[in-house]
């Protein structure tokens, strides 16, 4: 049996799967202000009465990290950063103790100009100084060559309790990102390890000695242990649970979207034949825009709870959530009222939301009935023209070869998945108003949990070689090897694979779930003076994102 | 985060599946660096900066500007239809509001290709920034636009296209033509009867630096351009004068490049060469969009860059300052000379020959054109290659008077089938590009 466990802005969902399908659901309430309570306490209700030893798998999805992030709950950090010529780098300073120092290396990865160690050790005492032990250090083009980090992290040494150096978090390219990302570890490195080293003794001590995953924003797991060390990962992963409770759901064969209708918001994602579409670089969060791998999920402020106000005859319905639906006691007319007064959601204080609604109707001069069908239409109605919006924004992405202009994919989706509470009310409205075939995804209420549950083990490897200078690299997975002229793409993709299986493996994989494939694959040669000297090489690689094939079977049953 | 000051497009469409041929210096790596600079500098991430996807330009649009002979698909590829419909999105961007200006970073380059195509010069085909300046005419409410082409190499096949304009001034700032291919650009190219004074021509001598490229823009192009008072600046942003380029002899610089952008402030800039694809395009272009956008630049340095050893000698600056004042001269005396021509006589001939080096072919041309007071003239080109296509082209062009419209129309219909294996006609304003071959007449 495997657990899924998601802790979501109200509640925190947790399922627990077997062989004969969905077998227990439990929603609590989420205390923000102790989210330890809150996974310990729904880890136990769901395993209560349960042998320990049946257990195989837990997965995890909190908030902890995106919160501390949002709420700038994070401890001081030093951050190391060497430019070189460029934009001005303090332009990217991510926070107080930000030292810009000198070196630069080129977009070949040869050195121009060398690091200082005076100017580091000068940054470390200051560090040290204001009590800082999480560094982050970040030179641009580290990808191509990280000595100057490498560099930078020796005369560190020792003075700290954790480094983090940017080549480390990420093969690609982005200067500013990847300070952003280099920072956000540091700063939330020990807030995770903390958190999730206590996680793992209660669990050791009630005798669950299982596997223990982390969700990632990308949709795929680590293992509780290589968190530790890339801990930005697992920021905002919530979405990516629900997208992936849906997947068993969407069509193999061609396009759907997927969208998560909540009380505040409505999040929603796009599958190419059960495959999520990944951000092209990274997640935005607090300001930061990152390099941290994700699933691409247009957030909109319009949920079932979104306030609904009326200024000047106008309706307008959110961005804000004031609490619950006037039906469920809150203090507002909300569009779950709407539904309430249409008829479609029952056993709730229907006066309560008729009173709401009835005073918007008066102001506007409508009747009770036509206000509140006016309010499920306009959400219904600004929720498919995000989704267009969305589907154009996937469609009109730069490319950079004249094929993939030409034949270059193009979503069109036939299919549209929804889950979250109110998931199943807007279901048929939906489909009246536009062109989709609108499915309620199986058990739409714990799907994000069992999304998490099902998730596999995702990861990616960049590799560069440059047979002009003779090398092979990754440097993300500390891999450089000398290569000769004859170094080929394929050999590149052979390279690639094998650093990705060996890297999945480690952080937790099924070697059963490596789907693999090429997501990037250029070969340029390299010409100089009419003569070609060498090849110019680019891989990127991954295991896909997708649910783990040894419960194939539980979710045929979830279906029923 | 960081916000540029002015609302900057960019289409960036480097043709990474596309060359001239397997070690042609325009080839798919060119702008392999330059992308990797503009992603690791995290321009595209910037607040108003905005990238956009190139459409393809139609048929149309190449046929308003060129007469392709024997026609569009025997001397484009894919690639040509996206690298003008580039410049052609930036250009919709910028006039409809969507951004203040705009750089479309695309290859192939498009400036030495000339009105009559037989095949490819100087590694262009067709000629990018006409194609889009003429959309953009036909779809929006410009008229007079003012084209400063900064690539190294002069630009000749823009200065044919436009060679009769009035209405469109062509400043070329370019290596002296007599040591550097095309070999054309001298000040006495001044444009044709009717659009004399608006073609300007600036040859520099070699070993130009910073200094001498800033001197002539401050002191002879933006004078000119403040008179001319054009509706669109568009710069066909070369960038081959760098000291590193390996087929030029030039000694500018990164700076120096985002100095001139700065100063110009042109509405669209395009790419055209530039071939020190390592140690100068990825910073020069940097320059050039951080310029555009109005973000501080002082820090974009190549890595080899020292001042001292580009700076230019005292006679190159003298040689400079008297190109600028002849220039000047020749600027300030367009009108007299303008009259001067019409009261000469009705028509206007030249022959000449044009040579395609990219691909080996050498053209015949004998051109006519009416001296016209209201228009910029009837047109008509008899041009024939050593392929042997002989064909007749007759253009009639924008804002037309009667009696031009008149001729180009007799002109298109009475040419002799016998004598022409193709004859055909830009009507600008019936918007119709005709063409008949010698079989068909015969019929």
């Amino acid at each position: 049996m495997i657990i899924g466990l998601d802790v979501g802005g109200t509640h925190t969902d947790v399922v627990l799967l077997g062989e004969e399908g969905l077998i227990r659901e439990i929603k609590i309430p989420t205390d923000h202000s102790d989210l330890f309570s809150t996974v310990l306490e729904s880890l136990n209700q769901i395993t209560s009465g349960l042998g320990s030893k049946r257990i195989r798998r837990i997965v995890l999805s909190t908030t902890l990290t995106t919160n501390s992030i949002a709420q700038k709950k994070i401890p001081k950090v030093g951050m190391i950063v060497s430019a070189g010529p460029g934009i001005d780098p303090f332009l990217f300073q991510t926070n107080e103790y930000y030292v810009p120092v000198s070196g630069s290396i080129d977009h070949r990865g040869r050195e121009v100009e060398p690091v200082r160690p005076e100017e580091i050790k000068k940054a470390a005492r200051n560090f040290l100084d204001n009590d800082i032990s999480h560094v982050g250090v970040v030179s641009k083009f580290s990808i191509r060559n990280p000595a100057h980090e490498l560099k930078i992290s020796e005369v560190l040494k020792n003075s700290f309790e954790k480094v983090f150096l940017g080549h480390r978090i990420s093969g690609n390219l982005n200067f500013p990102r990847r300070i952003a990302t280099t920072f956000l570890n540091a700063s939330v490195y020990p807030i995770h390890k903390k958190f999730f080293n206590a996680v793992k003794r209660s669990l050791k001590k009630k005798g669950l000695e299982v596997p223990i995953h982390i969700l990632k924003a990308d949709g795929g797991t680590m293992s509780i242990e290589s968190s530790i060390d890339s801990p930005g990962q697992t920021i905002l992963s919530g979405p990516a649970a629900s997208v992936m409770g849906s997947i068993a759901f969407a069509p193999d064969n061609q396009d759907a979207l997927v969208m998560d209708i909540g009380g505040t918001t409505t999040d929603m994602a796009a599958l190419i034949n059960q495959i999520p579409v990944l951000e092209p670089v990274g997640i935005n969060i607090g300001g930061y825009r990152t390099l941290i791998r994700a699933l691409e999920v247009h957030s909109i402020a319009l949920g079932g709870d979104s306030a609904i106000t009326i200024t000047n005859g106008i309706l307008t319905i959110g961005p804000e959530r004031k609490g619950p639906a006037m039906a469920y006691g809150g203090p507002v007319p909300t569009p779950t009222d709407a539904l309430v007064v249409l008829g479609k959601i029952e056993n709730s204080d229907r006066e309560k939301a008729v009173s709401g609604i009835k005073a918007l109707a008066e102001s506007m001069g409508n009747s009770l009935e036509d206000t509140a069908q006016l309010i499920f239409d306009s959400v219904c109605k600004k929720i498919l023209a995000e989704a267009n919006a969305m589907i154009d924004r996937i469609n009109s992405k730069p490319v950079y070869t004249i094929h993939e202009l030409q034949e270059g994919y193009k979503l069109n989706p036939k299919d549209l998945l929804i889950i979250g509470g109110p998931a199943p009310y807007f279901a048929d409205q939906l489909e009246k108003m536009s062109d989709y075939n609108v499915h309620v995804v199986p058990r739409w209420g714990v799907a994000n949990a069992i999304g998490a549950a099902l998730a596999r083990t995702t990861s990616e490897v960049t590799l560069f070689a440059d047979t002009e200078q003779g090398i092979a690299t990754a440097h993300e997975e500390n891999f450089s090897k000398k290569v000769d002229h004859d170094y080929s793409g394929r050999m590149a993709v052979e390279n690639a694979y094998k650093l990705l299986r060996k890297k999945a493996l480690r952080m937790g994989a099924n070697s059963g779930d490596l789907e693999l494939e090429v997501l990037e694959n250029q070969q340029f040669n390299m010409v100089r003076g009419f003569l070609t000297t060498g090849k110019n090489i680019r891989v990127k690689v991954q295991v896909k994102p997708g649910l783990i094939h040894e419960y194939d079977s539980v979710v045929n049953k979830l279906t029923r | 985060m960081l916000r540029a000051k002015h609302k900057t497009g960019l289409v960036f469409f480097p043709a990474f599946d596309w060359a001239i041929s397997p070690t042609h210096p325009e080839r798919e790596e060119r702008l392999l660096y330059t992308q990797d600079q503009v992603m690791e500098e995290g321009l595209l991430d910037i607040e108003n900066i905005i990238e956009f996807k190139p459409d393809l330009v139609t048929l149309d649009d190449i046929q308003r500007v060129h007469f392709c002979v024997p026609d569009v698909w025997s001397v484009t590829t894919e690639s040509h239809f996206i690298s003008a419909g580039g410049a052609k999105k930036i250009g919709m961007a910028v006039l409809d509001g969507r951004v203040d200006n705009g750089f479309a970073l695309v290859r192939p380059p498009g400036h030495h290709a000339m009105r009559i195509v037989h095949g490819a010069r100087g590694f262009c085909n067709i000629n990018i920034e006409a194609v889009m300046i003429e959309f953009l005419r036909e779809a929006y409410d410009i008229n007079r636009v003012a084209i400063i082409d900064t690539d190294c190499h002069h630009g000749d096949g823009t200065q044919d296209i436009y060679w009769h304009d009035k209405d469109t001034l062509f400043v070329s700032i370019h290596q002296d033509g007599r040591t550097l291919y095309p070999g054309s650009g001298f000040p006495d190219e001044q444009g044709g009867p009717n659009a004399i004074g608006t073609t300007v021509n600036i040859p520099l001598p070699p070993n130009t630096s910073e200094q001498g490229f800033l001197y002539t823009m401050k002191h002879v192009v933006m004078p000119i351009l403040d008179d001319f008072k054009p509706d669109l600046v568009i710069n066909s942003a070369g960038q081959d004068n760098h000291f590193s380029d390996p087929i030029t002899n030039m000694n500018f610089s990164a700076q120096g490049y985002a100095d001139l952008t700065k100063m110009l402030k042109a509405d669209i800039a395009v790419l055209e060469g530039g071939y020190a694809i390592e140690g100068a395009l990825p910073y020069v272009n940097l320059g050039i969009i951080l310029a555009m956008a109005g973000i501080d630049y002082g820090q974009v340095r190549e890595p080899d860059y020292d001042p001292d050893k580009i700076r230019q000698t005292t006679q190159v600056t003298r040689a400079i300052e008297k190109i600028g004042e002849l220039v000047l001269s020749y600027w300030r005396q367009r009108k007299p000379a303008r009259e001067r021509i019409l009261n000469q006589n009705e028509f206007f001939e030249r022959k000449r020959n044009v040579f395609y080096d990219t691909d080996g072919i050498t053209e015949s041309q004998y051109e006519k054109i009416r001296v016209c007071p209201d228009c910029s003239g009837a047109l008509k080109i008899d041009s024939s290659s050593d392929r042997g296509n002989r064909v007749l082209a007759v253009h009639i062009p924008r804002k037309a008077c009667q009696t031009c419209m008149d001729l180009g129309h007799r002109w298109y219909e009475s040419a002799d089938g016998n004598t022409f294996d193709l004859v055909l006609l830009q009507d600008r304003p019936g918007n119709k590009y005709l063409k008949s071959d010698s079989k068909q007449r015969k019929e």
